[in-house]
C-alpha cells in the first residue's frame, strides 16, 4: 500500500534514477582512477576458433542493433603462393559462427577484430565537434547526445569499426566496454571467448601479464603504417590480414 | 548481391550520400563563379564585364544552398549549430562554419553590396510601397551617393575582391582538403586533392556563369557580346587545360607508384566506375570539351556555331564535373578498406538523401538567383538599353 507519505519519499528518488537512466553514462566507479590506466587488447590469432561467442556476447551487453557490430570474426584462406589475395568472409560478422570452408590447401584462420583504440585516433581526429574522444585510461568514446551524425569519423576510421547507429542516427562502435571495465569487469567477448584468444590488457598496470607476454612474443598491430598508435595486438597475425 | 568479395562487415552500407556529392559540386560552382567575377575586377579583363554583377549574384544564390545537402544529411540536423559554438579544433570539417560564414558575409554579400549600393539608393528613392521597403532595409542604412562616397564603395569593393579571391581558394581548396586528408582512403588521401578539387571549381564555376549568361541573354532576347563569351570560353579553356593535368599527374602518379590499394581501385574504375569516371568525366566531361574550345581557338568558326559549341562545351564541362563530385564522394566508399571487396551505392528516390530532394537542391540555386535577379538587376539599365 503506498501511502502519501512513502510517495513522497519515492517520487523524488524515483525522479533522481530516471534522471540517471536518461544521462546514460556509465555508472560510476568510485574506485577507478582513469589516469592508473590504460587499456587495450591483446588477441591470439591461433587460439581463435571462430565460434563466434565474442559477437554475440557482445551484441546481447550492449545492445548492438541487428546488422552492424561492435566486433566481429573474420575467416581468412591463404593459399601459400596468392598472400596478397587471401578469401575472407565474416557471414554476419562471424556471430554465428562459421560453415565449413570448402577451400583446400593453404592455411585457414579466424581473426577477431573490433575498434583499436588507437592512441592517435584518426576518427577523434577529424570529429567536428569532439564527440568522439579519448578518455584518459586510452580508450576512444563517443558522447552520443553530442554526435551529430555527420559520419566522418566512420570514413576516417581505417578499420571499418563505425557504423550509424540506425535509430539513434548517431556514429557508433566498441566501448570496450567502458561500463565494465570500470568496474573492474572485463569486456563482454573477452568474457565470453571460450579460449581465451581474446585478453583485455591494462598497459599501465606493471602486475599485468601482457608485459611479460610482449617480451616473449611477436605481436602486431593492423595496418602499422597508418600509424594510428592501435591497442589491439596480435599474436601470430599473418602478413596477408588487413 | 550488393557486395563483391569481402567487406568489413559494418562498410556495406554507404555513408556519404548524393547530396555529399553536391555539396562540393556547388561550393566548386561558388568559387568558380566568384573567380571569374574577380577577373574584371582586379584583373582588369574588361570583355568580361557583362557578367561580373551575374557572376556574383550566381555565387551567391549557389552559396546558400551550399550548406543545405550537408544539414539535411546529417543524423542530428538539430545539433550542427555545436559545429559553430564547440568546434573540434583538429577537425577540418569543423572549420566548414567559419570558412562558409566568412565567404557569405565578408566577401560575397559584402561585395555585392557595395557594388550595388549606389543603385539600391536610386531603386528606393524611385519605387513606392513594400518594393520601397526592402530597398530602404538593403540600404542598410547608407544613402549617400555622392562622388566621393561611390569611390569608396569601389576600392573598398576592390579590397574585398583581392581578399575574395585566396578566400574562394580557401574555401574550395578547403573542401578537397576534407577528402585529401582521410589517410584511412586511398582513392582520397592525396595532397593534390585540394588543388584538383580548386581548379575543378574554377572550371566549373566559369563554365555554369557562361551558360547562364548566354541563356539569360537567349531569353531576353538581347544580343550576346561574344568578345565577352570568347573571353569566358578562352579562361575556361586554360583553366580546365591546368585541372586536367593535375588530375591526370594525380592519375599516372596512382599507376606508376601502385601501392596496395592499387590494384583494387584499378579495378574499381574499370568495372563500377567505368561509366562516371572513363567515359562521363575523363572522355565526355573533359577531354570533348578541352577539345572543342580548343579547336575554337585556332580555326574561325562562324557566330551561331561557335555560340553552339560553347553551350554544349558548357554543358559538358558542368556533367563532367558532377562526375568528378561523384567518383570522389561515392568512388570512395565502394571499396572495402581491406582492399578486397566492393558494394554498391543504391540511390533512393524519395527519401531525406533521394534522387528527388538532390533534384531540388540543383534546382534551388537558379530559383534563388531568379529572385535575386529581380531585386538586383544584374545588367544596368544603360546596358539594356544601348542593347535595345
Amino acid at each position: 500500500m503506498i501511502t502519501r507519505r512513502r510517495l513522497l519519499v519515492l517520487l523524488p528518488a524515483a525522479a533522481l534514477a530516471w534522471e540517471h537512466v536518461l544521462a546514460g553514462t556509465p555508472e560510476s566507479a568510485p574506485n577507478y582512477n582513469r589516469a592508473e590506466h590504460w587499456w587495450g587488447m591483446l588477441m591470439d590469432i591461433g587460439k581463435c576458433i571462430g565460434c563466434g561467442n565474442c559477437v554475440r556476447g557482445c551484441s546481447a551487453e550492449n545492445n548492438v542493433p541487428e546488422g552492424y557490430f561492435r566486433t566481429w570474426v573474420e575467416r581468412y584462406h591463404v593459399a601459400d603462393w596468392r598472400q596478397e589475395t587471401p578469401q575472407v568472409d565474416s557471414p554476419n560478422g562471424g556471430k554465428n559462427g562459421f560453415p565449413p570452408g570448402t577451400a583446400v590447401g593453404g592455411k585457414n584462420f579466424f581473426v577477431p577484430k573490433l575498434c583499436n583504440h588507437c592512441a592517435d585516433s584518426p576518427c577523434t581526429q577529424v570529429c567536428p565537434v569532439g564527440a568522439t574522444f579519448d578518455s584518459p585510461d586510452g580508450v576512444v568514446l563517443i558522447d552520443e547526445k553530442y554526435c551529430l551524425g555527420c559520419r566522418y569519423c566512420i570514413q576516417a576510421c581505417p578499420y571499418g569499426c563505425r557504423f550509424l547507429h540506425p535509430t539513434k542516427h548517431t556514429a557508433e562502435k566498441c566501448t570496450l566496454c567502458y561500463h565494465r571495465i570500470t568496474k573492474g569487469l572485463t569486456t563482454a567477448c573477452c568474457e565470453n571467448c571460450p579460449t581465451g584468444a581474446r585478453q583485455l590488457v591494462d598497459l599501465k598496470n606493471p602486475a599485468d601479464p601482457i608485459h611479460e607476454y610482449m617480451k616473449t612474443h611477436s605481436v602486431q598491430v593492423l595496418k602499422p603504417h597508418l600509424a594510428t598508435g592501435a591497442k589491439v595486438f596480435y599474436h601470430d597475425l599473418d602478413g596477408s590480414v588487413r | 548481391m550488393p557486395v563483391n568479395g569481402f567487406m568489413y562487415p559494418n562498410e556495406i552500407e554507404l555513408q556519404w550520400s548524393v547530396l555529399i556529392v553536391i555539396y562540393p559540386f556547388v561550393t566548386g560552382l561558388v568559387a568558380g563563379a566568384f573567380i571569374l567575377a574577380s577577373l574584371e575586377r582586379i584583373f582588369h579583363v574588361d570583355a568580361v564585364k557583362p557578367t561580373y554583377r551575374l557572376a556574383l549574384l550566381t555565387a551567391l544564390s549557389f552559396l546558400i544552398v551550399a550548406p543545405l545537402p550537408l544539414q539535411l544529411h546529417l543524423g542530428h540536423p538539430e545539433r550542427s549549430l555545436e559545429m559553430y559554438l564547440t568546434p573540434h579544433k583538429s577537425s577540418a570539417m569543423a572549420m566548414f562554419g567559419f570558412v562558409y560564414l566568412w565567404y557569405l558575409m565578408v566577401v560575397i554579400l559584402l561585395e555585392i553590396w557595395l557594388d550595388y549600393r549606389h543603385e539600391i539608393v536610386l531603386l528606393w528613392q524611385r519605387s513606392t510601397g513594400l518594393k520601397r521597403l526592402l530597398y530602404r532595409v538593403l540600404t542598410l542604412g547608407s544613402s549617400n551617393i555622392s562622388e566621393g562616397a561611390l569611390r569608396v564603395d569601389d576600392r573598398v569593393g576592390w579590397v574585398v575582391t583581392l581578399i575574395g579571391i585566396p578566400s574562394a581558394f580557401l574555401l574550395h581548396g578547403y573542401v578537397g582538403f576534407i577528402f585529401g586528408s582521410i589517410k584511412a582512403n586511398p582513392w582520397w588521401s592525396t595532397p593534390l586533392m585540394p588543388v584538383v578539387f580548386l581548379f575543378s571549381a574554377m572550371v566549373s564555376g566559369i563554365a555554369i556563369v557562361m551558360l547562364l549568361y548566354m541563356a539569360l541573354m537567349k531569353i531576353r532576347r538581347q544580343p550576346i557580346d561574344m568578345r565577352c563569351v570568347d573571353t569566358i570560353a578562352q579562361y575556361l579553356l586554360y583553366t580546365f587545360i591546368l585541372d586536367f593535368a593535375m588530375e591526370m599527374l594525380d592519375l599516372i602518379h596512382r599507376i606508376y607508384e601502385s601501392d596496395e590499394s592499387f590494384r583494387s581501385l584499378d579495378f574499381m574504375v574499370h568495372t563500377k566506375l567505368y561509366f562516371s569516371h572513363i567515359v562521363l568525366q575523363i572522355i565526355l566531361g573533359t577531354m570533348v570539351p578541352i577539345a572543342m574550345l580548343g579547336f575554337l581557338q585556332v580555326v574561325k568558326v562562324p557566330e551561331r556555331a561557335r555560340r553552339m559549341a560553347y553551350a554544349v562545351a558548357g554543358c559538358l564541362t558542368i556533367i563532367g564535373i558532377f562526375a568528378m563530385r561523384w567518383n570522389v564522394v561515392i568512388g570512395g566508399q565502394l571499396f572495402s578498406k581491406s582492399f578486397l571487396g566492393y558494394t554498391t551505392y543504391k540511390v533512393d528516390l524519395i527519401s531525406r538523401e533521394g534522387v528527388l530532394i538532390a533534384a531540388g537542391l540543383l534546382i534551388l540555386p537558379f530559383v534563388i538567383l531568379a529572385v535575386l535577379m529581380k531585386i538586383l538587376p544584374p545588367w544596368h539599365e544603360r546596358e539594356t538599353a544601348s542593347a535595345d
